[in-house]
């Protein structure tokens, strides 16, 4: 079933087309890896899709609806939530708490259950931690345990990445959008990271789009790899097609020799 | 974020934008039927429209209305070049100088004090061309020193601090120079010298009748403001300038010295505000420890008007903020019926401020601010 | 910051004095001292007496420049893995030096004052400031005393770097017990005769103020004596505590916050009209306060025209209980008005708040300041006088009837007690909002707005709930503020009140409920509100310039409150914090081996 299907999608920011009559399609229970040179537009692209950015022109629908005009927080109550190229954590708070925050729009309570300390109000705090809890453990003993209640800002670069994946699977959602997942992470955790996002469609039956540079990881995890430059799709198809495909190996490496005489 | 690419089908609006639309509409309404009003009185204050909203209508003579235009613009060119260290110190570090307008009170405050001394020698009414100079000179001298032992003491130390931090804190620096005044100098309002007749007479200029003093305004908020121009767009200082407003991380690579160039920043508006210090001085005659106060948010006013960190801008958004602030009463306000609308002229002021947020949030004339300083 | 500068200079030479410092603090130390004297705060003060006859406040508010300033200079951070300098007796002699430097400040403007007169800009200008600083004697002995004085403080200062942290402690203990206790003699000698006690008092305070000398000895060596005798005790009791069970922590806290608000509630019977006043008053800042903590501790938003909201409050109060409302006058009940007011607030909030919730947090500042103008030049207008009555405002105003009594401002002590019970509503509310979804969606927002907005908050929404909650409990405060003065005025209502009770939100901690409390109580006890004076009556000319000075002081040294929230601290000093948590090991090492990586409990490097 067709999970995401952006159609001609262009942005354009001062006369520069960060993402031009770009097609994509993912299906459900796919794991879609994203790749390309810097600066082709892939973090504009899930910009787009998160709602940050607006596009100039074309459509994105999601599970069948349009997913253009809403507002990022929006986008996450349909169900697609993402994580940052740069982690952007929410440092002062707790480990906890940033994962317990980021259920905030499947949960419901406001003022006066907070205030009257209502059944509801307690059995929901309840549902939270120990969803978040869940959510945790996920990652092993790395963000449990006497971490648990430390800022964020004392994890290592790592965990911090394990945070954000965290963050983003406890707002519930269908599709999984992973900026550069192990940028910074050294071979060891690479290898168990990719693991992970394996599991992360096995056991909790995301969907998932990555954005990656270290091809091991694409080649391991992914169904099928998107290849875009300036903007535009260059290539697609699983991952031996595309690192063949001599459009590719250019845009990587350049034009051959004989060109630039 | 990039905003500009603002493309939203109006199906899925929320309904803070909805009441954002209808406040616009209000607003624009109100306005709108102000100003018919206005123009059916003063066609016929009997007119049955104008009669309609206010029974009391009366209208104005065109010589009123150009007396009214005039002070505004007088005062608004005032504004305008406080308005510039506002503009160019956002530009620059990315923060409100709440306490700017305390620069321009000292400015002020000191013109005060240096003319009297000069009256009391005589000075001041035998040479009074070359005393004005000298106050001028002075004024500049000492708000420039406030600004810049602003920076150093209170400004520096936050560079990098969350950017609601060095707000806070000048918001403690303009308090803290405000009653500086009222300990150092006392709370009552002083008085300036009086002005020499041939300065204060009314002249006629292109149908209009200005006074002498409101010339010297307009005449030095121009000079001065032309001197800042040739400064930020032909020098290399300027060049520097706009560098690190830019950018300030690259422009220290590219061998700019940023503490000098801030310092600079600081130093510029700061003299802009002690010219209007003066200015302000002699078209008043009269200064107290507040006089920065309000006119300084009515600055910041007028630089947000006109696009934060563009300085043409920010000049043309104080003479417009001005002219409104003079008009808007007796031309909107008045024909509406309202009552006491003199009492009203900063609540107009603040309400342009929110309509222009609220209608073109980067100014009339465009902001120009780094990638960093607009998030 | 300032450890940069310290590093640079005394990074060729660790073990010499840094002389710079000394010089640069000695020059800060005097013209500070003129200026305070220039201020006429030696001269407007002088009639209050800390210890009488030797020490009024007045000279207070010049000595301790050079005391300061000497333990400033003489004090440097060490940065971890390098070397102290070693100290020792040419500490206390930079000390006075540096003392010594910072009253010639003083003498300079004497012999200034003598010789020129500058009284025309000046106002502070004058014989009686000179005859004052000379302690009414010859010039020349005034200024001898002066570098006498200086030097021994100075000395003093420097000493304070070479002792214990403990020893030190306890000279604080001395010198603010004294200053304190003096300060605070209206409300000791209120509370004594409560308790019957007023025999104690006489002896200790001198008639017309003051400490008497052997008084002040008196409550300095109690200051000493009782840290040092309960020190063991103290910190056992801490240890018990922290060893019993989350459980019984919480029962143990409970069980002390009840107690504690029973004390509060039984104190205003033991107090007098004025010390009620007093506290009525501070209570309808804490009210304010703690609104405000919601606004800008928790959800970062910078509100500058929080004042409109207590406008608000007060003038639909006015309108709805006063018999002499001009425009509209249905005279109910307080509290059926109450429950109007607090929706009627919370529109008013929902209709500023909308407009600019939007807006970059610096616009968003100057915007609010706007609307609290507005609203004010709006109540003053005479074109709305027909409803709010303009500058004339709404008198009349009828108290709060609760039954058996009413609460109004001629009975300062049942206002108290009514402001006490909105006070605990509101501790309360942000209470119970801090640990709810709500609370964690304003953290975030305050944090990074654009990701806590990706993460699914819509941030429009949970900021205007907070902008709104601030509102109502600012509108409480104005309640019952119309109801205790009987009559409410647009020049209650300027701008700074916004300013003053940021600066106490700020002084207090934000986001920090307790330290909100109690910066309040203390700022606007001691030096007093916008327009209510406070327990130094003295200062009411100078409190602006203080509350100022110290916004400025706040941020540049403490911008996490005087006493901190842990969360904020971290926030603001991220550097520092993250420096000291990978010294303590806190911060978890590069996890190479997943298998190895347990949690270990209080792990060191």
């Amino acid at each position: 079933m067709r999970m995401l299907d952006i159609q001609r999608l262009s942005v354009t920011f001062g006369g520069l087309h960060a993402l031009n009559n770009l097609d994509f399609q993912v299906n459900e229970g796919e794991i879609v890896s994203v790749i390309g040179p810097n600066g082709a537009g892939k973090t504009t692209f899930f910009n787009m899709i998160s709602g940050m950015v607006s596009p100039t022109s074309g459509d994105i629908v999601f599970e069948g609806e349009s997913l253009l005009g809403l507002d990022p927080s929006q986008v996450t109550a349909r169900g697609i939530a993402r994580t940052f190229q740069n982690v952007r954590l929410f440092a002062n708070m707790t480990i906890l708490e940033n994962v317990m925050v980021a259920q905030h729009c499947r949960t419901r309570q406001q003022v006066f259950g907070a205030l009257f300390q209502t059944k509801a109000f307690r059995q929901e705090e309840k549902e939270i931690r120990e969803y978040a809890e869940e959510v945790l453990s996920f990652f092993g003993t790395r963000l449990v345990g006497y971490r648990i209640n430390q800022p964020a800002s004392v994890l290592s670069y790592a965990n911090r990445r394990r945070l954000e994946i965290a963050r983003a699977m406890a707002t519930r959602p269908r599709l999984l959008l992973l900026d550069e997942p192990v940028a910074g992470m050294n071979p060891k955790e690479t290898a168990e990271l990719a693991e992970l996002i394996g599991r992360l469609r096995s056991e909790w039956g995301f969907t998932i789009v990555i954005i990656e540079h270290d091809m091991s990881v694409v080649r391991d995890v992914s169904d099928r790899v998107v290849v875009l430059d300036h903007g535009e799709t260059i290539a697609q198809g699983s991952f031996d097609d595309v690192s063949n495909d001599p459009m590719v190996v250019e845009a990587y490496l350049g034009r051959p020799v004989q060109e630039a005489s | 974020m990039a905003t500009n690419n603002v493309y939203k089908p109006t199906s899925r609006v929320l309904w803070v934008d909805r009441f954002l639309a209808l406040i616009r509409i209000t607003f624009i309404g109100v306005v709108s039927v102000g100003v018919i009003a206005f123009i059916a009185q003063q066609i016929n204050p009997q007119n049955p429209f104008a009669s309609w909203i206010n029974p009391d209508a009366t209208g104005l003579t065109a010589d009123q209305l150009k007396g009214l235009l005039v002070t505004g613009i007088a005062q608004g060119a005032m504004y305008g070049l406080i308005a510039l260290g506002y503009s160019m110190v956002y530009g620059v570090l990315g923060f409100i100088n709440f306490a700017h307008g305390e620069v321009f009170m000292a400015g002020a405050m000191s013109g005060m004090i240096i003319s009297n001394k000069l009256a009391e020698s005589g000075l001041w009414q035998d040479a009074f061309l070359f005393s004005l100079a000298f106050v001028i000179v002075t004024s500049i001298v000492v708000s420039t020193a406030t600004a810049i032992i602003m920076e150093r003491v209170a400004y520096r130390r936050l560079r990098d601090a969350p950017r609601l931090i060095p707000l806070i804190t000048s918001i403690g620096v303009s308090f803290f120079i405000q009653n500086t005044s009222v300990v150092l100098f006392g709370p009552g309002a002083k008085a300036y010298p009086s002005i020499p007749e041939w300065l204060t007479r009314k002249r006629s200029f292109l149908t209009f009748e200005i006074e002498g003093t409101k010339l010297l305004v307009l005449v030095v908020a121009a000079v001065s403001m032309t001197g800042l121009w040739y400064l930020v767009e032909r020098t290399r200082t300027g060049k520097a300038m706009r560098a690190v407003a830019e950018d300030k991380e690259i422009a220290a690579l590219m061998g700019i010295n940023v503490n000098r160039i801030i310092v600079t920043t600081f130093a510029v508006g700061g003299a802009m505000a002690g010219v209007a210090g003066i200015l302000w001085g002699i078209l008043f005659r009269s200064v107290t420890h507040m006089t920065g106060f309000l006119p300084g948010i009515k600055a910041f006013s007028a630089a947000v008007v006109g696009g934060i960190g563009n300085l043409g801008g920010a000049m043309a958004g104080g003479l417009s903020l001005g002219a409104a602030e003079a008009t808007a009463p007796l031309v909107v306000l008045e024909p509406l019926g309202v009552n006491g609308v003199s009492q009203l002229r900063d609540a107009v002021a603040f309400s342009v401020l929110i309509f222009v947020l609220l209608v073109k949030p980067n100014g009339l004339f465009g902001e120009r601010l780094s990638e960093e300083d607009r998030a | 910051m300032n450890s940069d500068v310290g590093l640079k200079e005394n990074a060729p030479n660790r073990s010499s004095y840094p002389w710079l410092r000394a010089v640069r603090f000695s020059l800060l130390g005097s013209l500070a001292s003129i200026f305070i004297a220039l201020s006429g705060m030696p001269v407007g003060l002088d009639r209050r007496a800390i210890i009488y006859p030797v020490l009024s406040l007045g000279f207070l508010a010049i000595l301790w420049v050079p005391l300061a300033m000497a333990a400033s200079a003489g004090k440097e951070t060490v940065l971890e893995g390098m070397e102290a300098r070693k100290r020792g007796v040419i500490d206390v002699g930079v000390g006075s030096l540096v003392g010594l430097g910072s009253t010639s400040g003083i003498c300079c403007l004497m012999v200034l004052i003598k010789n020129f007169d500058l009284r025309d800009p000046l106002v502070n200008w004058s014989p009686q400031l000179l005859d004052l600083l000379s302690y009414r004697q010859n010039i020349s002995v005034g200024i001898g005393i002066w570098l006498l004085v200086g030097a021994g403080l100075g000395a003093l200062g420097g000493l304070t770097n070479l002792i214990s942290r403990f020893s030190r402690r306890l000279i604080l203990n001395f010198v603010f017990a004294i200053v304190g206790v003096s300060v605070l003699e209206t409300i000791v000698t209120d509370l004594s005769e409560g308790f019957g006690l007023a025999w104690v008092t006489d002896l200790m305070y001198y008639k017309r103020g003051g400490l008497e000398i052997y008084g002040a000895l008196f409550v300095g060596i109690v200051a000493v004596a009782v840290p040092l005798l309960l020190r063991q005790r103290t910190t056992t009791a801490r240890e018990r505590f922290s060893s019993l069970s989350p459980n019984d922590q919480s029962r143990v806290k409970r069980i002390s916050i009840i107690a504690g608000s029973l004390l509060l509630v039984i104190l205003p019977f033991f107090l007098g009209k004025i010390t009620n006043e007093l506290l009525a008053n501070v209570g309808l800042f804490v009210l304010l306060a703690l609104g405000l903590n919601i606004v800008v501790g928790l959800a970062g938003i910078l509100d500058l025209g929080y004042v409109a909201f207590f406008a608000v409050g007060g003038y639909t109060t006015a309108v709805l209980t006063s018999p002499d409302s001009p425009g509209f006058s249905p005279e109910l009940p307080w509290p059926v008005a109450l429950i109007v007011v607090v929706i009627f607030t919370g529109i008013v909030g929902l209709f500023i708040g909308a407009p600019v919730i939007r807006m970059r947090g610096d616009y968003l500042a100057i915007v609010t300041l706007g609307f609290g103008e507005i609203i004010r030049l709006l109540f003053l207008s005479d074109w709305l006088s027909d409803w709010f009555g303009g500058a004339q405002g709404i008198t009349n105003i009828p108290g709060v009837e609760v039954g058996f009594a009413t609460v109004k401002g001629t009975d300062p002590r049942s206002v108290f007690l009514l402001v006490l019970l909105f006070c605990a509503v509101a501790i309360y509310v942000s209470w119970r909002l801090e640990k709810s979804r709500l609370g964690r969606a304003w953290m975030a927002i305050r944090e990074d707005e654009d990701v806590a907005e990706a993460m699914g908050i819509n941030t429009t929404n949970t900021k205007l709930m907070a902008f709104v909650v601030g509102a109502v409990l600012a509108s409480f405060s104005g309640a019952i503020f119309a109801a205790k003065v009987g009559s409410i005025f647009p020049t209650s209502f300027i701008m700074l009140v916004s300013i003053i009770i940021l600066v106490v939100v700020i002084v207090g901690g934000m986001g920090n409920i307790s330290g909100v409390i109690v910066g309040t109580v203390v700022l606007i006890g001691v030096l007093g509100g916008p327009k209510q004076p406070g327990l130094l009556q003295e200062f009411s000319q100078f409190k602006l310039l203080i509350y100022g000075a110290l916004l400025v002081w706040m941020m540049l040294k403490r911008p996490e409150g005087l006493i901190p929230n842990i969360r904020r601290t971290r926030e603001l000093h991220q550097d520092e914090f993250l420096q000291d948590a990978w010294l303590k090991g806190q911060i978890d090492s590069e996890d190479n081996h997943a298998d190895s990586n347990v949690p270990k409990e209080g792990k060191d490097l």
